[in-house]
């Protein structure tokens, strides 16, 4: 499975994932491996802890047991981690009472040639999220995600909510990125079509099984 | 925030006011803030004399020399509800500075740790509120020995549960965020992420808490003297002077009560204004307009 070119990449070794003591599991025994620069689709049923997953790969979650392994170490617990997520719901993932401006620049600081890029507005950036779009937000979320360090970019069901002309132009920029930097990709979604344009191979999470990663 | 006047001239005709809503806010504040501000000082300088025994003017109607009258020690009025309103004033201050504290140690330690230290601070706040607020307020006072130090203790000591309810919802609510969670994995420490996420938004929250903390507390310093389990007699508290004035009420002297209860509305609605002012002024999907 190991991609010679780009490097051992993120893997994920026999991860079980469950929220508190006795409740029921999420994920058992889940394997996968992902080159570093290798762009992977993830599908499967609603439900099934595609987004546990992604937040276990991305470090905001422990498993209960297994590992998550970046260039075969753990991923770093302190310092700005390589692998980072974007999430389904932007208007979640910012704070609220921050200016956008603030919001963009929390890890990196992004250039006037790259928010271009993104489609992000010099005007929206003295406002408060509320007075966003969800598409607008989005970009935002995407963006200070692809700062210098990012190595890895795990992609939530990002561009669901939003048309397919925006959806258009964000896979655009993202594919670019991960293009020019060897960045790898782990785009969960519904939208076969979409992992197919974007992605090298899809790999499905059946329900609690023993899934081996393809 | 400071943004807000710019642009919104559509939204000024809407409301048809001279002044926006922002200012009119920050108006009614400042003035609850200097009525505060007057009363405590007020009462400070006024000497006791001014409020002393004098037994050939008892139960004088309000006139010029005494504007709101003299009992039936001649003592003037004006200067006694003044002096207790100050008093007052000093209890609500120490109680919301007192509460605040406990409010803020009992309600971030139970949402950063969890476990049983949430259990044991909940069960505190449910012990607390289970007991009706006045009936505990003269139990502590009365184990205190009553008098000053006993509706001090009583009234620092009773006003924390709320507030910690609310500053442990805050933290617990933002502890989870995603955009939080989303700092840590940018490689933002924790201290930075306290100050930058959690702080401005707990602290708004926690500020009008207080604020809106000060009528109960002045309101509960005078119930509880004018239970008589407060300020001794000879001390001027508002309590005293309303219990005393209950005594001379049916014969007709009804400027000893009117007056000082006046006084004493006026600073708790006031107090009651700027909290909620307050509230909406830091509330962002409010701030603007």
């Amino acid at each position: 499975m190991q991609n010679k070119k780009t490097g051992p990449g993120l893997e994920a070794r026999g991860v079980c994932f469950r929220y508190g003591k006795g409740a029921p599991w999420v994920l058992k025994d889940v394997n996968i491996k992902i080159g570093a620069g290798e762009r992977v689709a993830l599908t499967g049923p609603s439900g099934y802890g595609k987004t546990t997953l992604a937040r276990i790969l991305a470090g905001y979650e422990t498993p209960v047991q297994g590992e998550v392994l970046w260039e075969g170490r753990p991923l770093p617990k302190t310092g700005c981690c390589p692998v980072q997520m974007v999430s389904q719901h932007p208007e979640r993932a910012v704070n609220p009472r921050w200016k956008m401006e603030k919001t963009l620049r929390e890890c990196w600081e992004p250039d006037g040639p790259f928010l271009q890029k993104m489609g992000i507005e010099q005007a929206w950036m003295k406002r408060w999220p509320i007075e966003l779009s969800g598409g607008e937000l989005q970009r935002f979320c995407i963006a200070r995600m692809l700062g210098p360090q990012t190595k890895f970019l795990v992609c939530d069901e990002i561009t669901t909510m939003l048309d397919v002309i925006t959806q258009a132009q964000i896979w655009r920029v993202i594919l670019e990125e991960a293009k020019s930097r060897g960045m790898g990709l782990l785009v969960i979604t519904h939208n076969l079509a979409l992992a197919g344009k974007v992605c090298d191979r899809a790999v499905e999470l059946p329900k609690l099984g023993r899934w081996q990663g393809a | 925030m400071d943004k807000a006047g710019d642009g919104m001239a559509t939204g000024k005709k809407k409301m048809g006011g001279f002044w926006n809503r922002r200012q009119k806010t920050l108006c009614s504040i400042g003035f609850a803030a200097a009525y505060l501000l007057l009363a405590l000082l007020a009462g400070l300088l006024v000497s006791p004399e001014s409020y002393g025994v004098d037994y050939g003017a008892k139960f004088l109607a309000p006139c010029f020399a005494h504007p709101f009258g003299t009992d039936e020690m001649g003592r003037d009025m004006f200067f006694r509800s003044v002096k207790g309103l100050s008093n007052s004033i000093g209890i609500g201050v120490l109680a919301s500075a007192a509460s605040s504290v406990i409010a803020l140690a009992f309600g971030v330690t139970a949402a950063v740790k969890g476990g049983i230290a949430d259990r044991f601070v909940n069960w505190c706040v449910d012990l607390c509120m289970g007991i009706p607020h006045l009936i505990l307020l003269v139990l502590i006072s009365f184990m205190m020995g009553r008098g000053q130090k006993g509706v001090m203790a009583a009234v620092a000591l009773t006003h924390w549960p709320e507030l910690t309810r609310l500053v442990r919802a805050e933290v617990l609510q933002i502890r989870s965020a995603q955009y939080v969670q989303a700092s840590y994995r940018m490689g933002k420490t924790r201290m930075w992420a306290a100050w930058h996420h959690m702080v401005p938004q707990v602290l708004p929250v926690y500020l009008i808490g207080v604020v809106l903390l000060f009528p109960h507390a002045i309101m509960h310093e005078a119930a509880v003297t004018f239970l008589g389990f407060g300020f001794p007699p000879e001390v001027p508290a508002i309590g005293v002077i309303l219990s005393e004035s209950m005594k001379h009420i049916a014969a007709g002297n009804w400027w000893l009560a009117v007056f000082p209860g006046l006084l004493l509305l006026l600073a708790v609605m006031l107090f009651d204004v700027a909290g909620e002012n307050l509230k909406r002024l830091w509330n962002p999907n409010s701030g603007n307009e």
